[in-house]
């Protein structure tokens, strides 16, 4: 193994600046991912070339894939910069910001449309106060297993990068944000406001745009059964729909 | 509807942070709410184990008063008594309260909140979601928040940072201004009260299990403003970490509480596999050394035994790495428990736990100083409050694991309702007379100085340098000579920071000159830990001296303040609150001599828990309201 690796970044200095791409070459040690050799060109912000540029702009904080902060296009794929790590991909090693948002600076974009998402979908439970009113509901040790699997979303928008239906010509508000209104509608409680949340998806942009192309459940890095939620979610609407009908 | 007059601005979006912003808006108040990243990244976010709290569903006799037993001695008494009290009769309303938020708690076969055993106490009594349970905490307060932020009473300000608080001649804090990091842009925000939620400092020490906005830039802001520092030498250094190159992740002690052994091979440098160790030539030396608690004793207890093993030479292959090992458990119950740490285990060092011992050293982890506060979570500025891992009042000495995520929501939920005492007193509605346009002037000023400062130094390498210094002089094992010579380096690098060129051409989303900024903060913030430390000639919990290895309650059963000068910290010594348990001497290696709980029998008179608990009753209302009946 060489002692350095070759980085090739796609960088843009700000949303309306164009896109250039810089090399840099950063010392190789053994078990480091991709955001330690973001690091060692903080250390020196010098070209491969020997220029002296700016340093590169990313998102990170928790850096052990758990805040969902450092999703980037590695080689091609969209995956979390903390958790990929050197030694297992090619070099030289190509990095690019997420697509399907609009660049901030270099890595970094903007990804507020998730939380947008979130706030749509009616995404938590209608509690009376946070004054004790005593423990929650019983729940089935099954039905928690189950809802601990979808509730380990980080909001890293890799499902959104790698669905066809995210585009800029369409308003589908992505897997996600879907997987939140299985989340809560499975939850006792959460039940009550189902309705809501089933109409939030119901419109234009909602749970018919999905495609099926299941690319979302392939690249969740946290392995969230996101073609579940989204099926399970399919049949509570058609449902709702059934009887909201027949009710008129 | 808003209530006029009163903001309060939440300085940090983790669990103190949004609890009290939550507790400001259910009473009707708005809140401007800052953080640095979105408040669903925060660093709460990486809190693994669970949350305490005594409901003895267990049926083993836990109870509130039990748990407040445990935290005062696993702090080595150095707490200040009465709060923890209070936290821990809090705790469990506060466990209900994030289950009717729907968080995913695992359950028992009856369909209860399961609970599992953590360090420093012989009962369940932690309540976990998986092994993520901080992150599933996070997400239930950060939909709440949503909610108040569709009805309009929370203003959210992410990607943006706390610069200072406004501070006027009669030391009364006015607001605080902050930086748009896209723009860089500098304003002031006049507000009625500040509450700062901003975390630990763990990158002072370089690599740490911290996120990377964990800087403790902000309590150091407030510091060098005259804000006091409590007992910033007491750093928690966690006993079992990943070591890597970018940063430390932790392996919670969530591990050791499912069953998890830790042992060396009993002959030094001895390289084969782990697997191919027979029993009897493995050493498990916290089980042979504290039968009582075995690899459940407290965190400091815990990194000394396996750093001082590492350092005898006992370490994996003579290096410095433990085995944590979980093999003995089935895979199917290792998944269901403790999956989401097994996960990070794979996928950063590429070996399967469920089949493979873990290798592990101790990594800083926990700030159990901070910035000082009163029992209202006001610090010594009228005005400023402080919350969470920030402020230094809960955990004394050495933090019991599960005991951060409760310490968070304690004093959100007591800064909330205390900010907006505050507020609603005669204090506000006054003009200043540019009062914060200058305090925004000055701020801008230290932007355009650092964009035009020109020299050798590069901030990245600063801080790298003082990581390392201050991880090996100020963390597991403290001589003076080497603290003395710790603080003459931070004061070299301080005087080269004036020659750092932070190398950036462009400052729109700039990363570099916010860095900086942080890094001095930092350096001056690193400096009261390394002297505190210095001035502490005494062995207390984390704080581990071996020419001093007793605990000297005669001279430093004290909290340490420190007060900025221009020419270094400036050093007293409070009294401690030991109101309700008389200080003893601390050991695990026999059962701990506790008060025996059971039912409705109150605890032996030495404690004087009991009646001081019922004075409280009567004196003061709980911040949640009812929890008084769940205190058994």
């Amino acid at each position: 193994m060489a002692d350095t690796i070759r980085l090739r970044i796609r960088r843009q200095d700000s949303p309306d600046a164009p896109t250039r791409w810089e090399e840099f070459d950063v010392p190789y040690r053994k078990g480091e991912n991709v955001l330690t050799c973001l690091m060692d060109i903080q250390k020196s912000p010098v070209t491969s070339g020997g220029r002296r540029t700016t340093p590169v702009v990313w998102e990170s904080n928790c850096l052990e894939e758990v805040c969902g902060s450092c999703s980037m296009i590695i080689n091609g794929r969209a995956r979390m910069g903390c958790t990929t790590l050197v030694d297992k991909i090619e070099k030289p090693i190509t990095v690019e910001p997420l697509t399907k948002f609009p660049v901030v600076r270099d890595l970094m974009v903007d990804r507020s449309r998730l939380f947008d998402g979130f706030r749509k979908v009616h995404a938590w439970i209608e509690i009376d106060g946070t004054h004790d009113l005593g423990p929650g509901p019983r729940v089935a040790p099954e039905v928690q297993a189950a809802r601990y699997d979808m509730s380990r979303c980080m909001a890293c928008a890799i499902c959104l990068e790698v669905c066809p239906q995210v585009n800029s010509h369409s308003k589908f508000i992505g897997p996600a944000a879907l997987n939140q209104v299985r989340l809560f509608n499975t939850h006792p409680t959460g039940k009550m406001q189902r309705d809501a949340r089933l109409t939030a998806i119901m419109g234009p942009g909602g749970i018919t745009d999905c495609g099926n192309a299941q690319n979302c459940v392939k690249s969740c890095p946290k392995e969230i059964p996101l073609t579940d939620s989204i099926a399970g979610l399919y049949r509570e609407t058609t449902w709702y729909g059934l009887l909201g009908w027949l009710k008129k | 509807m808003a209530k006029a007059d009163i903001r309060i601005a939440v300085v940090g979006g983790g669990l103190a942070g949004l609890m009290t912003a939550i507790k400001v808006a259910e009473l009707g108040h708005k809140v401007d709410l800052f953080s640095l990243v979105p408040v669903r990244r925060s660093h709460s976010v990486c809190a693994q184990g669970g949350i305490n709290g005594a409901v003895n569903t267990k049926g083993e006799g836990d109870s509130p008063l039990v748990h407040f037993e445990d935290t005062v001695y696993g702090g080595d008494f150095l707490a200040n008594q009465t709060q923890v009290k209070m936290m821990c009769e809090m705790a469990p309303a506060i466990i209900y309260m994030f289950d009717r938020m729907g968080v995913p708690f695992s359950r028992t076969p009856e369909g209860l909140i399961d609970f599992r055993r953590f360090g420093g106490t012989r009962f369940h009594r932690t309540a976990f979601a998986g092994a993520s349970t901080g992150q599933q905490l996070l997400y239930a307060l950060d939909e709440q928040v949503r909610r108040f932020e569709a009805e309009g009473l929370v203003t959210k300000y992410e990607f943006w940072e706390f610069l200072s608080p406004v501070i006027d001649d009669n030391q009364v804090c006015r607001g605080l201004t902050a930086m748009n990091l896209r723009t860089l842009e500098v304003q002031a925000f006049p507000c009625d009260a500040v509450v700062m939620a901003t975390g630990g400092v763990g990158l002072i020490f370089g690599k740490s299990t911290n996120s990377v906005i964990c800087t403790g830039s902000a309590q150091s802001a407030l510091y060098q403003q005259g804000v006091k520092y409590a007992n910033g030498e007491f750093i928690q250094v966690h006993p079992t970490a990943i070591p890597g190159e970018d940063k430390l992740r932790l392996m919670s002690e969530s591990a050791r509480g499912e069953g998890g052994r830790v042992w060396v091979p009993r002959r030094g440098g001895d390289e084969r596999d782990p697997e191919s160790i027979p029993e009897d030539e493995r050493w498990y030396f916290l089980e042979e050394k504290y039968p009582a608690y075995g690899n459940l004793v407290p965190r400091d207890i815990a990194t000394r035994e396996i750093f001082q093993v590492c350092q005898d030479g006992f370490g994996i292959g003579g290096g410095n790495m433990v085995y944590l090992d979980l093999t003995h458990i089935p895979a199917e119950a290792l998944d269901r428990k403790l999956g989401a740490i097994l996960e990070i285990y794979e996928k950063f060092v590429g070996e399967d736990p469920r089949h493979t011992p873990m290798k592990i050293f101790p990594g800083v982890h926990y700030t159990m100083g901070g910035i000082w506060v009163d029992a209202d979570q006001m610090t010594n500025v009228p005005g400023i409050f402080a919350t969470g891992e920030c402020d230094y009042s809960i955990h004394g000495a050495n933090r019991l694991g599960a005991n951060s995520l409760v310490s968070c929501i304690y004093a959100g939920a007591v800064a909330g309702p205390a900010a907006v005492g505050y507020a609603t007193g005669d204090r506000h509605g006054e003009t200043y007379n540019g009062l914060h346009e200058g305090e925004a002037r000055r701020q801008a000023e230290i932007n355009e100085r650092l964009k035009n400062q020109r020299g050798p130094e590069n901030a990245y390498l600063l801080h790298e340098e003082m990581g390392e210094w201050m991880t090996d002089n100020v963390t597991v094992i403290r001589y003076n000579g080497k603290l003395e010579e710790t603080d003459a380096k931070l004061q070299e690098l301080i005087e080269r920071y004036g020659r750092v060129d932070i190398n950036e051409s462009v400052y729109w989303s700039t990363q570099a000159l916010p860095h900086a900024r942080h890094l001095y903060n930092m350096l001056q913030l690193a400096r009261v830990i390394t002297l505190g430390a210095l001035r502490r000639n005494e062995s207390r919990g984390a704080h581990y001296k071996p020419e001093f290895p007793e605990r000297n309650d005669a001279e430093f059963l004290k909290t340490t303040i420190a007060v900025y000068t221009p020419e270094g910290p400036e050093f007293s010594y409070e009294d401690v609150d030991i109101s309700l348990i008389p200080p003893r001497r601390r050991v695990y290696d026999i059962v701990k001599e506790a008060p025996k709980v059971a039912g409705d029998q109150p605890p032996p008179d030495e404690f004087h828990v009991e009646a001081h608990l019922e004075r409280e009753r009567k004196d003061k209302q709980h911040p949640f309201e009812d929890s008084s009946k769940n205190v058994t």
